[in-house]
């Protein structure tokens, strides 16, 4: 399969939201076609890797094939939560970017213009 | 069909939200709700400091600022106001309104107030189970502030089947706000479980206002709102069966489409298939969505299971203090220069032996995504040169430690590396949270009319 890295902001949204150290972030195809990119690429793993460095204890995610979403439940992740954490963004609510900076591959399809990613950058 | 709006999302939102909303369905003539969402998991805790230093202060502080503009229409067109807005002093509140309804000349209306959610006094939190999402988090010291259950839609049911014009309450469950109307108004029954997931649907789609309807959606480019600086809020239109049309006033900003329903359908939710609340389990798995046109999004599919055996009740602390100050380095060698002030102020610290705990984020590299020990600034390589600024944040149950790191922040201007500018910085009381589940059997949800015996 061709293949081609992008952002996993190029191709889906998201929100995260709070509940005392609990956060979850919710992950959205913005194209069906990316559905199965989001299901092989944004792992629990992945995410966990994500928010190590913020002592989360356990990553779960549940799929939502009808609305092409991934819920992603991250315990402890938030420094305490809103009323004990010492972080500027005590809720979390930038931490959905975290997620969609991270880099998938998705396929490249015939006549999308990527197909001939190169390997070697020519001499200007 | 029966129409609900939203005027609220969080106490501090856009005071002139609810006027598009309820000037809408105003105009479609058949009555209907507004509901008014204003409290966080520490609101009710400021609310419950207010009403202890004064006994007619708890409530939400921009009352007047958000019903004054809309008291008089809604009165008139049949439109139920429903709000926690009564945070720690639902009476307050309520008398609150109908002194505006007296300046408005609108004589005295029918104003419930919903009571029970309070349980200091009536629970031994010792007996009770922590919620599992604070499992991990320290048991904490100190004085109870409040302690506030999540109660369910059945007190706003019946105070609007009784005839109430606005239902004032205090800790209720989000949802609630909304299914409490839908029960009055088509006559649910409570064990009619896919219908209390469809209105609890209802009530989280709208709980945080504009974020349905293009608030907190917009990504120049990417996901672009039109006139974000007039967003409408959002107004579903729901039918007997519980599916509904979400959709906004015409003539505002912000937009409803598969997008933002998806972004908010999933906000805040664990387990999409068990979204509990106090009325019934919520099951979104099945949830369809069709985009009908502009601005209109149908929504149907909620599936419902039995409540749960325990409520989730908030419990607050008098905590710590929390200081905080900044100091800005840019130009030339600037990364540098922030880092020497976040290990010169650490040293300072450890050298006057202050019992805090510390962070500093230096703003413009990783600050929002980065840990208290720093990790993702440590590995990372920022620009050298540029414009930061160092964001010192302390926390301790001594306030005189607090203030002493706070203190030696302001010192940099003379102690510190070169072109430090701007310092700014606070020390302010914390009301620390933690979230205990209750038995059902020492809940019970009531409503009186202002006016008239409890």
């Amino acid at each position: 399969m061709n293949a081609r890295t992008v952002k996993l902001h190029d191709i889906a949204h998201g929100r995260s939201g709070d509940k005392g150290n609990r956060l979850n972030v919710n992950i959205i195809a913005y194209r069906p076609e990316h559905w199965p990119v989001l299901l092989a690429e944004v792992t629990e793993a992945r995410v966990a890797a994500l928010f190590a460095h913020r002592g989360a204890t356990r990553v779960t995610r549940y799929e939502l094939p009808r609305l092409g979403a991934l819920n992603f439940v991250i315990d402890d992740a938030l420094e305490g939560g809103v009323n004990s954490s010492l972080a500027l963004d005590t809720h979390g609510k930038c931490l959905s970017y975290l997620v969609l900076g991270m880099d998938v591959r998705v396929p490249v399809e015939p006549g999308d213009g990527h197909e001939a990613e190169p390997v070697l950058q020519t001499a200007r | 069909m029966y129409r609900i709006g939203s005027g609220a999302g969080f106490s501090g939102d856009r005071i002139d939200a609810a006027q598009s909303v309820v000037a809408a369905i105003a105009a479609a003539g058949q009555g209907g709700a507004v509901i008014f969402e204003t409290l966080g998991e520490r609101t009710l805790a400021l609310g419950q400091i207010a009403k202890r230093l004064d006994a007619s202060r708890g409530y939400e502080p921009l009352l007047e600022d958000i019903l004054a503009p809309i008291l008089s229409q809604a009165v008139a067109a049949g439109i139920v106001i429903v709000g926690n807005f009564g945070a720690a002093n639902p009476p307050a509140a309520a008398r609150a309104i109908q002194a505006l309804a007296d300046r408005l000349g609108l004589g005295t209306l029918r104003i419930a107030v919903v009571g029970g959610d309070d349980l200091v006094g009536k629970i031994d939190l010792t007996r009770t189970e922590r919620w599992d999402g604070d499992g991990r988090l320290p048991g904490l010291q100190g004085d109870v502030i409040a302690i506030n259950v999540y109660m369910g839609a059945s007190a706003i049911a019946e105070a609007i089947a009784a005839g109430a014009q606005i239902v004032v309450t205090g800790r209720v469950a989000d949802p609630a706000l909304a299914l409490g109307p839908l029960v009055a108004h088509f006559g649910w029954a409570w064990d009619d479980l896919d219908r209390m997931a469809a209105g609890t649907l209802v009530g989280h789609l709208l709980e945080c206002g504009a974020q349905v309807s293009g608030g907190f959606f917009a990504d120049p480019g990417v996901k672009d709102v039109p006139d974000t600086a007039n967003i409408g809020f959002p107004i579903a239109e729901v039918e007997a069966d519980g599916s509904f049309v979400l959709t906004k006033a015409a003539g505002t900003g912000g937009l409803v489409d598969l997008r933002t329903v998806k972004e908010q359908l999933l906000y805040e939710i664990h387990d999409p298939a068990a979204y509990l609340t106090p009325d019934v389990t919520l099951d979104l798995t099945e949830v369809e969505l069709e985009e009908l046109g502009r601005d209109r999004v149908r929504v149907s599919g909620a599936r419902g299971h039995p409540a749960p055996d325990k409520l989730k009740a908030t419990v607050s602390y008098y905590g710590d203090w929390l200081g905080e100050a900044e100091i800005s380095y840019a130009g030339p060698n600037a990364l540098a220069r922030a880092r020497l002030a976040v290990t010169t102020i650490k040293a300072r610290l450890e050298r006057r032996g202050l019992n805090l705990a510390h962070r500093a984020d230096i703003v413009g590299t990783v600050s929002a995504f980065d840990s208290d020990a720093g990790d993702l600034l440590a590995e990372s390589e920022p620009p050298l040169a540029g414009d930061y600024r160092v964001r010192f944040a302390f926390g301790s149950a001594s306030q005189a430690d607090v203030n002493s790191a706070v203190q030696e922040v302001n010192a940099l201007y003379c102690c510190g590396p070169a072109g430090g500018g701007g310092v700014r910085q606070s020390v302010r009381p914390r009301v620390r949270t933690l979230s205990h589940l209750v038995a059902r059997d020492v809940v019970a949800a009531r409503f009186h009319f202002a006016g008239e015996p409890e």
